[in-house]
């Protein structure tokens, strides 16, 4: 007995297949998944990011030879001067230097100052953008998270989900056409209604005072769905266990809601959050669409603006990927800034757990 | 000098192909776009006749939207993909000069001794700068009056008073007479009467179609030049007068069709949509529009009318504008591409988009026919040809560079003025001086 055991012991394994040795290494094993998508995401993404760096030192128009300028794309589209008014009543030309436009213009008593810009059309543009993100993500966010609360609590159903995220699956080509007809001003079915409601006809798209709040609401209509499912996701991880605890604590709904729900959905909201101001920084096709940056500049934001310098002025590759670059320090500052602040890396319930 | 000499490679080896290929009988196909889906048929027509009696060569007919039409024909000329033979605009043109991408076919039209004073006077020459061409003349366009016959005959206005009606700086002259008596308040009261309510209109005398950026080609051209006023110094000007009192005070009159009297809807209203949808509902007496837009018009499900545009202080005035067939200079078919060109200029392809009644040729003969065909079917579009044949009655497209730049910086300050944001006169000066800054 003792001999076959030892003998058996001493019997070498099988040697290991490719497959099963494979399956053994899971840093290699992870590369290998993740492989696909690392290649899209180099080809597409970080090789042009990297290489718009460069192209943002030229003056280049896709045509002819591009020429090294230095960091005069940057001057152009960042550049202010600061210029003190010497009365009320002097023209801000006056006081500007060449090359510069009136940015904004601040009276203070009998003077004030000019604010000047190489290209006030880049800050506008970062103002418009800023506006944007103002309307969208709070109201957004509000909207999504009453609705997973709702849908968690009274209509837990597939078929009300699947309702909920129809619109974030319509292309934004489609919706922002379906939304020109509903708003228009004289033919549109929602202007119609408002007129006999008594509220009256509303320029929407076409006032340069309505025109952003708009195109924030079409995309917070088409975009809310999806956020409140990755939200009603994230309330399902929190256990049952606490409400009831709490219940027997004698903790109403708002307490509840204030002291549990919120602090453990942190995470979640924190990644909605962080994903939707990226997407709303950049937004484009709605109003490439809707308003081509009108009217009047009121809906010129800036993937616009970047857009517009290739497509719409003289080809300015420089201009248009200095603009890129600023946008996308911009949004590295404001995601860096989010997680801070909400500690979107830690979550309570890993205390719990 | 770079340009000159590559193009002459081009050439050499374009004809060193076709002799080869000639022997060799391969088929070469050349891709040709144009942007007006009402055209397709004709120019299908066409490039059937031209591979009928150039066997060898066949020809690709692609269309495109308008915005998608500008925007493929520059990532086309970036990525090698652009098509051999394209419809191009005169505001368009100058920056593909700029950016060296047009065959200059001067040398082709004085080998072949092609005839260029066979169009309309002056069409072939828009083409030109220093020497150089840039197209063969396909088209034309003038602007006119489009009106619903049913309203005008309800309130009592004879279309015949457009063909002496006057427009004027201070009062707008008859015209804004004409727009008042169409314009109906929701108590029935017209734009003349004293209890007019420009807050609750229920009929429109007019539409303006849209604001019209920086040419006002359909819009406010017609006047502002009718007092006298000129876009630029000429053809390839480097100078722009947007800041003239004439233009300032014209397109305040404009704006203020709407934001004082309110004889038009807000360009709110109109921006969305656009004129034509909103002409069509069937509640608006009239609108401005171009020659190219005839069938459209005649598709409403109302009776409309054609008439002259009215004259201003400076005579009747109507934007000529001019289409040409240009050839891409990264073709690999330059022979090819230019046999079809000429085929494009000639009397018997223009003949072929003449009788199909959807624009009006270049050369003369097809245009007639273009009106004869329209005439047969019992519409009068002679407002149009009028227009073409006055003496003084049409000023060209303003032709020079920067066309894209000039666009956003106007279309923004005219957006202004027209929603009533801003005054004309705060806002053009400072806008020309940035255009005037590009050059």
């Amino acid at each position: 007995m003792a001999v076959t055991s030892v003998s058996s012991r001493s019997e070498a394994p099988p040697p290991p297949g490719f497959f099963s040795r494979l399956g053994n290494n899971q840093a290699l094993l992870g590369i290998l998944f993740i492989l696909p998508s690392l290649i899209g995401f180099t080809v597409f993404f970080a090789a042009p990011a990297v290489r718009s760096v460069f192209i943002s030192f030229q003056e280049w128009n896709l045509l002819t030879d591009a020429e090294y300028v230095g960091l005069e794309n940057y001057q152009n589209i960042l550049e202010l001067s600061f210029n003190p008014l010497e009365s009320a009543a002097q023209d801000s030309d006056d006081v500007l230097p060449d090359d510069f436009d009136e940015l904004a213009r601040v009276q203070v008593g009998g003077g004030g100052f000019v604010i000047g810009a190489r290209d006030p059309r880049f800050y506008r543009s970062l103002g418009v953008t800023i506006t944007y993100v103002l309307f969208n993500i709070p109201l957004q966010t509000v909207l999504a998270l009453g609705i997973a609360i709702l849908m968690e609590k009274a209509a837990n159903s597939p078929l009300l989900r699947g309702i909920m995220i129809l619109p974030w699956l319509m292309p934004n080509v489609i919706v922002a056409m379906l939304f020109i007809w509903l708003l228009d001003p004289t033919l549109g079915v929602i202007n119609i209604f408002l007129q006999q409601t008594g509220v009256g006809q509303q320029g929407f798209f076409g006032s340069p005072d309505q025109a952003i709040a708009s195109v924030a609401g079409v995309n917070i209509w088409r975009h809310m769905g999806y956020t409140a499912i990755l939200i009603f996701a994230g309330l399902k991880t929190i256990p049952k266990s606490l409400y009831e605890a709490s219940r027997v604590d004698g903790a109403n709904g708002l307490v509840q809601f204030l002291r549990i729900t919120l602090p453990l959905l942190r995470p979640v909201l924190v990644f909605v959050l962080v994903t939707s101001v990226i997407g709303s920084f950049q937004i484009f096709d709605t109003i490439a669409v809707a308003t081509e940056g009108g009217p009047a500049g009121a809906t010129r934001t800036i993937i616009y603006y970047i857009y517009e310098q290739v497509f719409e002025r003289r080809i300015n590759m420089g201009v248009a990927t200095a603009a890129s670059v600023v946008l996308f320090l911009i949004l590295v500052s404001v995601t860096l800034i989010q997680i801070r602040t909400f500690q979107g890396n830690t979550s309570e319930l890993a205390d719990y757990s | 000098m770079k340009r000159r000499s590559s193009l002459l490679v081009i050439l050499v080896v374009a004809l060193l192909l076709i002799v080869t290929s000639v022997s060799a009988q391969d088929a070469v196909t050349i891709r040709y776009q144009l942007w007006d889906g009402n055209q397709l048929p004709a120019y299908q027509q066409c490039a059937d006749a031209f591979t009928a009696a150039n066997p060898g060569i066949t020809v690709q007919v692609e269309q495109l939207g308008w915005d998608d039409y500008w925007t493929g024909i520059t990532t086309g000329f970036i990525s090698g993909e652009a098509p051999d033979v394209f419809t191009n605009h005169l505001a368009k043109y100058p920056e593909f000069v700029a950016l060296e991408q047009l065959v200059d076919i001067q040398p082709l039209v004085e080998r072949d001794g092609v005839a260029t004073d066979i169009y309309y006077p002056g069409l072939a020459d828009l083409w030109t700068r220093d020497g150089a061409r840039y197209g063969l003349p396909k088209d034309w366009d003038t602007i006119a009056v489009i009106y619903n016959v049913a309203l005008l005959e309800a309130a009592g206005v004879d279309p015949a008073v457009m063909d002496t009606w006057t427009w004027n700086l201070e009062d707008g002259g008859e015209f804004q007479q004409v727009i008042a008596q169409l314009t109906i308040d929701s108590n029935g009261n017209n734009g003349l009467s004293p209890d007019f309510d420009p807050t609750n209109v229920a009929q429109y005398g007019f539409v303006p179609d849209g604001m019209g950026g920086a040419y006002g080609q359909t819009q406010w051209s017609p006047f502002a030049v009718s007092t006298g006023w000129t876009f630029n110094n000429g053809v390839w000007g480097d100078e722009y007068y947007y800041d003239d009192p004439r233009f300032i005070q014209t397109i305040q009159w404009w704006a203020d069709l709407n934001l004082v009297h309110g004889f038009a809807p807000s360009f709110e209203e109109v921006s969305s949509l656009g004129a034509s949808t909103m002409f069509q509902a069937g509640n608006i007496a009239m609108t401005m529009n171009g020659s190219w837009m005839i069938g459209s018009f005649l598709g409403s499900e109302f009776e409309v009318g054609f008439g002259r545009l009215p004259a201003g202080p400076e005579g009747r005035k109507s934007m000529f504008n001019g289409l040409a067939d240009s050839i891409w200079v990264g073709t690999q078919h330059l022979e090819e591409s230019w046999a079809w060109v000429k085929f494009l200029a000639s009397l018997e392809c223009q003949s072929i988009v003449g009788q199909s009644g959807v624009v009006f040729p270049a050369i003369p003969e097809a245009a007639t026919m273009s009106l004869d065909m329209r005439a047969e079917a019992g519409v009068d579009v002679s407002a149009f040809v009028e227009q073409a044949n006055e003496e003084g009655g049409t000023f060209l497209f303003p032709i020079a560079d920067y066309a894209g730049e000039i666009s956003t910086i106007m279309t923004e300050a005219m957006d202004a003025v027209s929603l009533g944001t801003a005054r004309a006169e705060d806002v053009f000066p400072d806008a020309n001086d940035e255009i005037n800054d590009l050059f």
